[in-house]
């Protein structure tokens, strides 16, 4: 049997996940439950920051432990035009896919030369180096950061200030970044990334420079991140480094494999879960990263393929009988 | 030049190099030998702090917690490998940062739960509160003991890794890991020592900087990333290494912080070199892991291993 | 000339894995390397496809020196080789596994929109080099499914889509039964003469079978080289290799 023939099943789940997303702001309007929209928006937002990473993490098997040092140049690229009161969103956009790009291809082209616990720690290290200098940065706030006091402008296009509008810009970049992914990973480029995720030495052999291969990916994926980290700057009204600090990496990390590393929609079900355990917990007690520590672990030990994999074996034993 | 201030820098600089000596020394050996990734090493240094802290407020004598605050660190230290790292052995590196990082979050809430949100501080008896006078030159008294007590853990190690049993082991597992079990070692004993040691390194670099800075909650999360770097930029699995790049890594960012705008003021107008200077200061230590890694990918003293 | 070695040295802490090494093979040439576990023989291929890089010396393929160029470089100048363990990739398909090798030698790959699946000719091309290799009916499945002898197969037939003009087989029959490697020696014969080949084995019986030329590696220094047969029947070689196999 071929091993995509159940994941295919999936899709209901995932169908059912796109529907209520879509219906959702009408209602929760409606509702009145603007607590609900913004949980929303968020599990939105940090979605296509988890997809970007999936794409290095889950295809290209780079574990990079640095990646909420994009999405945060993308909300300072929101934030800092906004503090000399330039408000276009183009140029907001334009500056923090450049910036993202920029500062993945000067990293990568130092991490990418190495592999393993070395790659890890030095995509940490470069996140941290980030992190600490937005911190010196007194004229941008330092540690306090910066407040944003309008969103970006799209021309009259688009007014970011209606809760509905970012909330369907969201999904709408979330759509289109899957849809770029998919027919990516699908393509030539996407091919020799997942084959040098299982065996590098080989594609060498095979005549591919893996090494460009792997820097254009991560400047992809570093570049989604920070378009994530634009939409998430606007929806905050705010940036401070604390964005960016590893352990923010971390619960990337987190939310990806939680979902299922290497599937298309999974870590949007990984982010969206994440964050309502976040609000269920620390709602519950203020000790809650005790229990998220426990379950993170569980997760690890015993969880494997996370939720989708969880799924695929719900379905398979629905199957079988 | 002011003289007073070089040299105070100079002390600082070693200081913070002695304390990332200690945090590295452990994550290099864990690295090496184990090829475990582990993040949550800095929780052993906030450990060992809190608990110094307690039995100084307990027993009043700041050495005798200290000792016991090592053996207890090396005891968690036994229990973390013994429960939770052994198992991640064999998994990928993915797995292993991720359980690390849950450790982390269970860690510092554990912190929060016995010790409270507050921080404790440790308040350091009269003989070590004293300001020692050389030459005109002031220096308290504390950093020259942070300083020494280093030093002498730096040689103590020394003595354990070129003269010991358990050194020869861990040298020929840093470089070589099927050579130790086909020397028919108990291969988990010698982890979990390793590991434990380790953890007790961290933890008594815990204490010694809690009597300046305070025990509070997270103190580990963001020393521990420099000593990553430490350990990048001395080679992963290298004791000298590790030692050799922790102090130059202690002058470089201790220095830049310091200077760095005075030298920039050369080149600069005084307005931009102020802004510049911090920003620049707070990325040197990466630079200079940088410009290793371009022309020694594998670090400093990469363990000698043999190819073929 | 196909392939010159000139000279070529490679220590490892002292041992000498490639101890002033000599060698020309001509085009279309077979050519086997035997010798001893140890005696430097995958050091010299590895040297060959740019994964070691030499001491000193130089290796020059077809007039271009490539000596120090990286191994991506090779398989597009047409040099392709099979590895002694076997290193495909395993959770993908054999067909997709092959395709792989194709995509390398037709373009570029930083295409980034276009589905693999409509490129038809290199679907095409993949399944001629399995049917070649005789892997046709269980193209569809994962490589990690395949016996192993199946995978040896694979590794030849990834390294004949990449279309070289010259053919490093580092031990192809390793670790396969008789029925199997017959089945190699079966394709390797069939690809004689149309393309440079180099061969270690240790399957004396198979290296004879299809070397034209042979050479004799001991302790990183080729002791004989020449003619097959003429290798097979020097007293030197006798003693020091092929005498204490066959005794």
């Amino acid at each position: 049997m071929k091993p995509s023939a159940p994941r295919r099943v999936s899709w209901g789940v995932y169908g059912t996940l796109f529907l209520f997303l879509l219906a959702a702001p009408p209602v929760l309007v409606w509702a009145d439950q603007p607590f609900y929209m913004d949980l929303l928006t968020r599990v939105l937002i940090l979605s296509i920051a988890a997809s970007s990473l999936n794409l290095i993490l889950g295809y290209g098997g780079m574990i990079s432990l640095g990646h909420a040092a994009f999405v945060g140049l993308g909300a300072y690229s929101v934030a800092i035009p906004s503090y000399y009161g330039i408000y276009s969103g183009y140029l907001h956009l334009g500056i923090a896919i450049a910036a993202c790009v920029l500062f993945a291809l000067v990293t990568g082209a130092i991490c990418l030369r190495t592999r393993g616990v070395y790659f890890i720690m030095i995509t940490l290290a470069f996140a941290q180096m980030l992190y600490f200098t937005f911190v010196s940065l007194e004229e941008y706030g330092a540690d306090d950061g910066l407040l944003i006091y309008q969103r970006s402008e799209f021309s009259g296009l688009l007014n970011l200030e209606n809760p509905g509008v970012l909330y369907y810009l969201a999904m709408g970049v979330l759509a289109g970044c899957l849809g770029l992914m998919n027919r990516l990973i699908h393509s030539r480029f996407g091919r020799v990334i997942v084959g040098i995720r299982h065996n590098e030495p080989r594609m060498q052999s095979l005549g591919y420079n893996t090494y460009r291969y792997k820097l254009a990916c991560y400047a992809i994926s570093g570049a989604m991140a920070g378009i994530s980290g634009f939409l998430l700057g606007n929806f905050t009204y705010f940036i401070s480094p604390e964005m960016m600090d590893w352990t923010r990496s971390g619960e990337l990390i987190f939310m990806v494999v939680l979902g299922g590393t290497g599937v298309l929609l999974a870590p949007v079900a990984g982010t969206a879960v994440f964050l309502l355990l976040e609000e269920i917990l620390s709602a519950f007690t203020v000790y809650w990263h005790l229990l998220f520590g426990g379950f993170l672990i569980a997760i690890v030990l015993f969880g494997r393929g996370g939720l989708h994999g969880l799924v695929e074996k719900l379905e398979r034993r629905n199957h079988s009988r | 030049m002011d003289w007073q201030l070089l040299i105070s820098q100079l002390l600082n600089g070693l200081q913070l190099g002695m304390l990332l000596f200690l945090l590295a020394a452990g994550l290099t050996l864990i690295f090496g030998i184990m090829d475990f990734i582990n993040l949550s090493h800095g929780s052993f240094y906030m450990i060992g702090a809190f608990v110094c802290a307690t039995l100084v407020e307990r027993t009043g004598s700041l050495i005798a917690s200290v000792v016991i605050a090592v053996v207890i660190v090396f005891g968690v230290g036994l229990l973390v490998e013994r429960f939770v790292a052994r198992k991640l052995y064999a998994h990928d590196h993915l797995d292993q940062v991720l359980v690390t990082f849950g450790l982390i979050l269970i860690f510092d809430t554990l912190a929060h739960l016995i010790w409270g949100a507050a921080g404790m501080t440790i308040p350091l008896p009269a003989w070590l509160n004293g300001q020692i006078d050389i030459a005109g030159v002031i220096i308290p008294g504390y950093r020259v003991l942070i300083i020494s007590a280093g030093l002498a853990v730096v040689v103590g190690l020394f003595f354990l890794v070129t003269r010991s049993r358990l050194g020869m082991l861990i040298r020929a597992g840093a470089s070589n890991r099927t050579m130790v079990t086909a020397l028919g070692v108990n291969i988990d004993r010698l982890y979990l020592v390793v590991f434990a040691l380790g953890a007790a390194l961290a933890g008594f670099a815990g204490m010694l900087i809690a009597p300046i800075t305070e025990a509070s909650i997270g103190m580990g999360n963001e020393i521990i990333i420099v000593a990553f770097v430490v350990v990048i930029v001395g080679g992963i699995g290298s004791i000298k290494g590790a030692f050799v790049s922790a102090i130059l890594i202690g002058f470089i960012d201790t220095l830049g912080r310091s200077y760095l705008d005075d030298l920039l003021s050369l080149f600069l107008a005084t307005r931009y070199a102020e802004t510049a200077a911090p920003a620049l200061s707070a990325m040197t230590i990466y630079i200079l892991m940088a410009s290793v890694l371009a022309f020694r990918p594998q670090g400093l003293f990469p363990p000698a291993s043999s190819m073929r | 000339m196909s392939l010159a070695i000139r000279n070529l040295n490679k220590s490892f802490g002292g041992i000498m894995a490639s101890s002033d090494v000599n060698l020309d093979i001509e085009e279309n040439e077979t050519h086997a390397i035997v010798g001893p576990n140890g005696s430097g023989k995958t050091t010299l291929i590895a040297q060959l496809s740019g994964i070691i890089v030499p001491d000193s010396g130089t290796i020059h393929f077809n007039g271009v020196d490539i000596t120090r160029a990286p191994s991506h470089r090779h398989a597009h100048i047409g040099l392709a080789r099979s590895f002694q363990i076997t290193s495909v990739i395993m959770p993908m398909t054999l067909v997709e596994n092959v395709m792989m090798a194709a995509q390398s030698v037709s373009g570029h790959s930083f295409r980034f929109w276009r589905p693999i699946s409509l490129e038809r000719d290199l679907r095409e091309r993949a399944m001629q080099y399995l049917e070649d290799v005789g892997l046709k009916d269980v193209s569809g499945s994962e490589a990690r499914a395949v016996s192993h002898g199946q995978r040896r197969q694979l590794e030849i037939a990834m390294a004949l889509a990449l279309n070289p003009r010259l053919l490093l087989l580092d031990e192809p029959m390793a670790g396969m039964g008789k029925r199997e490697s017959g089945r190699i020696v079966e394709l390797l014969a069939g690809l004689k003469g149309k393309m440079t080949m180099v061969l270690v084995e240790h399957d004396m019986d198979a290296v004879f079978a299809l070397a034209d030329t042979a050479s004799v590696l001991v302790d990183g220094s080729i002791i004989a080289t020449g003619p097959a047969a003429e290798v097979r029947a020097n007293p030197e070689v006798q003693r020091a290799y092929l005498g204490d196999l066959h005794a």
